[in-house]
Formats: C-alpha cells, structure tokens, sequence
C-alpha cells in the first residue's frame, strides 16, 4: 500500500497523477477462507478491517453483489452523533464516534468527518420533556450534549426560522457538538483500502446464493462464482439480511423499508451546523460541493426498490420550506432511497445466530451509517472471539425472546 | 405513489391508506402455553419477502376498512387485492435474490 502523504502528492503531481497504483485489488476468489463476510458496506469492511488489524485473522474475503459501499453506505445523508438514550446504545454509539475521531489518521485516509455539531429541535412542551431526558441521560453517560433555548437554536443556526410559519415553531433544541458529517464513499473505500493491504480480498460483483451448512454449523457459501468454503461467516447485509437469513434457516424481527434523501444544487456555505427534527421527520446539512443534503421518514411498506414514494418527499420538503423560508426557490438536483433494515426497538442486532459459525450484523434501520467504526469494531470481536464484546452483548437477537428491547425510537430521529 | 385498489371504495392514491404489515399472521390462541421463542417469534419475526409479499393495508382516510394486498416488493406492483380473512388467490412465483 502506497501511503498517502503531501510527499506521494508531490511525486505523482509530476507525472501528471497517471500513475497511482489502484487502491485495493480485484482477486478472484480462492476456494476457502477462515472468515468470509457477505456484504461491503461501510460495515462489512470495517468489519473485515478490525479482523485483520485487532484479531491477526488476514485470511478473509468480503464479498459483495455490486460494489463497494453501493448499498447505503453510498444512499445516507452522512450524519454522525451518539447521542442515544439507553446506557447500551450510548456506550456502542460513543465507542463509534471516538472512532471517527482518528479515523483518517487511522486509515491514511480522509473521510472528512467534519465535526460542525448536530442539533435536535424541539417544535412542542414534550418534544422539550423529551430533549432534555435525553441531554441528561447523554451527560451522565459522558456523551457531550447540550440543551439549547429558542434563542440560542438561532444564534447557532441563523437561517432557520423559529416561527416556522406557525407550523412547526421551535422551542429548544439538543446539540452535541462533536457531532458532525462525514464523506461516506470514503469511509468504504478507507476501509477497503486497509482491509486489502493487510490481505483481505475484496470481490465485487458477486451475490451469495445461498450457505454451505452441514451438521448445524455453517462452512461457507454459494455465490455465483461458486462455492467458497469458510470457518466462520458474518451476514453484514442491511436491507438484505431477511433474504439471507432465510436461505440461511432462521427468522429475523426486521422489517425492510424504503428510506430517501435528496440534494439541492450547489450553492455557497449557507448552513455550517446539521439540523435534524425527528417530529416532522426532515433533516438538512450542506456538503463541502455546496449541495444541501436532505432526508426524509421511511415509506411504511415493505420494499426492496431502492426509491423512495413522492408523498413522503414532499411532506419533507413542507417542512424544511417552513424551517427554512429562504430555500423555498432552490431546485433539487437528485433524489433517492436505500432500503432500511428496521428493529422493532429502532436498536441493532449485533450476534451469534442458530447455525454455529454464522454471525449477523443487522438492523441499523434509518441510522447505521454513524456507527460504522463502532460496528465493525465490536462485530470483528464478535467473530473472532465467537462471543459478543461487551458493547454488544445486550445486542443479541435473543432480546426478542427475553424481552430486553433497547428502544431508540426518540433517538433515532427520522419517523418509522 | 402506489395506487391502491381498495375492495370497498376502489382505487385510491396510496397516501389515504396505512399500512398493517405481513399478512395471514394468526394469533396464537392459547398465548400462555407459548415458549418465550415462539411467543417472540409471534409477536417480532417477519418474512419480508424479496417478491411477491401478502400484506394488510387499511383505507384509514377513507372506509377506513381493512384488507389484504399482494404486492411485488421489487417491482411495487399489486397483483392482487383481498378481503380480510379470505385465502390468498394464485399468484405467479417471483421470488428473487
């Protein structure tokens, strides 16, 4: 692996940038691996990263349908923040975001994590109830989070309106500062690039047909490039989990929706803070290109299309034209969706499954993109180990027989 | 927008419905003599079929009655509409991967 540097810059500058050497390789696959992970999202190869790097397991590959962070590691609107309410989610999401932290210097790499500060706002006296449970429940778990008046939503955020045309007025808010945004692609390709130099191979354009599993423990999978044998196997699919779990033999409690977003044309800096507002189910943040990046709630029916239904974009675009009187002209360049794996709790499954071998990392819903590092990180334990890290335990699938829901539906801030 | 063809009322934009999820679950008539797993497998697991899916729908802003709907999940099309409480009728296999 070639590190980057302002010397490499420099050296490349002169022959004209033509010959950077490719940042991960394209292997065929070999016949076995110790860990094969199916998926390469932002998760997968983290995951297959932190095996590498913490675990000294190098013998694995990642193997993905399309490519690399095409799913919706590539779809988010990029938000990052671990203020959750439960002990067990804040823990995970803050292991996340201290992650984040040195994540470009870790990955020689830049993701751009950007930490301009996150804001929640309150519209009503229980959104404010709530938003200061929350603050409070963030503080005493060391999460920075800070709550915030009218006033002070203002002076942090000019362009917003706080009368919102009477429809949405805006009470108060929660902010935690370290908070921020972060270029996705280049978190997957951070971590490709990573996992590949320590030896794993990444194959792309490749779907998992169905598992190898004999005598209740898994030992490996079919794609179509043929079946590749492997000790132990992590799901890391997303929208995809409920199509693998099942051709792998067990039931999971998700239910897959549609998510979108969308982005404006780029204008200058207008907007240096992200806002988010669970209750009329929008959230803005500008990117370094200048576009406004917005997302909405989930369509509420099953849906693999990867788009997202016009009745919810435009109930979206209600209310940030409210919020936001002077983005009323702006015309929107490209909307999308991605197909969310939600839990009934709005809270992960990080867990041993059934079969004996075979793990699953699903359920992030509407938010898994800020978790990424935090993910990869306690589910490449998970594996290696064949126990869950202590930041996972409580993420088990078995909390749906005992009972031990984690519900982040108020942290989890988009409507589903 | 999905345009759904309501039984009572006939076909409606999809913003005047609601959605009731997975179809055909049946509620376990003795609840006491369940196991944890199969009571939380009652009340949680849902197939989310890649393909053709059964699911309930409610006219909530209209008759404001339920039904039955089978719907292609890839492509959203509806194939069939159905009362609540009668069979699914033949619908074509297209489950995909």
């Amino acid at each position: 692996m070639v590190r980057y540097s302002f010397l490499s810059l420099l050296r490349n500058a002169l022959s004209y940038h033509e010959n950077w050497p490719q940042a991960w390789r394209s292997p065929e696959p070999k016949p076995s691996y110790e860990v094969v992970i199916v998926g390469g999202g932002g998760h997968g190869l983290a995951t297959a990263y932190y095996l590498a790097k913490e675990h000294g397991i190098t013998d694995v590959a990642v193997i993905e349908r399309g490519w690399i962070g095409g799913g919706n590691t590539g779809r988010n609107t990029t938000i990052v923040r671990s203020n959750y309410l439960w002990d067990e989610s804040a823990a995970l999401y803050e292991h996340a975001l201290k992650l984040w932290e040195g994540l470009s210097q870790e990955l020689n790499y830049n993701v751009m994590f950007s930490q301009r500060g996150v804001m929640n706002l309150a519209h009503n006296q229980h959104d404010l109830r709530e938003t200061a449970r929350r603050v409070n429940a963030n503080r005493l778990n060391g999460i920075d989070s800070e709550m915030l008046t009218a006033s002070q939503v203002k002076a942090f955020c000019p362009v917003i309106d706080l009368r919102a045309g009477g429809r949405y007025p805006v009470l108060g808010a929660s902010l935690q500062r370290r908070g921020g945004t972060a270029r996705h692609d280049a978190v997957a390709w951070g971590y490709a690039r990573g996992a590949d130099a320590r030896g794993v191979d990444i194959i792309q354009n490749c779907p998992v047909t169905g598992f190898i599993i004999e005598n209740g423990r898994v030992q490996g999978v079919e794609t179509a490039k043929g079946p590749i044998r492997a000790r132990k196997v992590g799901i890391v699919a997303a929208g995809h989990s409920s199509v693998l779990a099942e051709m792998a033999g067990f039931r999971l409690p998700l239910q897959i929706l549609p998510l979108q977003a969308l982005v404006s044309e780029p204008v200058k800096p207008i907007i240096d803070c992200v806002v988010m507002s669970g209750a009329v189910h929008a959230y803005v943040s500008q990117s370094d290109k200048g576009e406004l990046v917005i997302g909405a709630g989930v369509d509420h029916y099953v849906g693999y299309g990867q788009r997202g239904s016009l009745m919810v974009t435009e109930e979206t675009l209600a209310a940030i034209c409210e919020l936001f009187p002077l983005f009323r002209r702006m015309r929107m360049l490209r909307q999308w969706g991605g197909i969310v794996d939600t839990c009934p709790d709005a809270s992960p499954i990080l867990s041993k499954t059934p079969v004996e071998g075979l793990y699953i990392n699903c359920g992030w819903g509407t938010g898994g993109f800020k978790a990424t590092p935090g993910s990869g990180h306690v589910f490449a334990h998970t594996i290696a180990q064949d126990r869950p890290h202590a930041l996972n335990a409580a993420f088990s699938i078995d909390r749906y027989q005992t009972g031990y829901l984690i519900d982040e539906h108020g942290a989890a801030a988009v409507a589903h | 927008m999905l345009l759904i063809d309501c039984p009572y009322c006939g076909p409606r934009a999809e913003l005047e419905f609601s959605y009731g999820g997975e179809a055909h679950i049946v509620r376990p008539k003795d609840p006491e003599a369940l196991s944890d797993a199969e009571w939380g497998d009652y009340l949680f697991m849902r197939k989310n079929t890649k393909g053709v899916f059964l699911e309930r729908w409610c006219h909530s802003h209209g008759c404001r009655r339920w039904f039955n709907v089978a719907r292609d999940t890839v492509t959203y099309e509806i194939l069939a509409v159905y009362e609540m409480g009668s069979e699914p009728p033949a619908l074509p296999e297209r489950n995909l991967v």
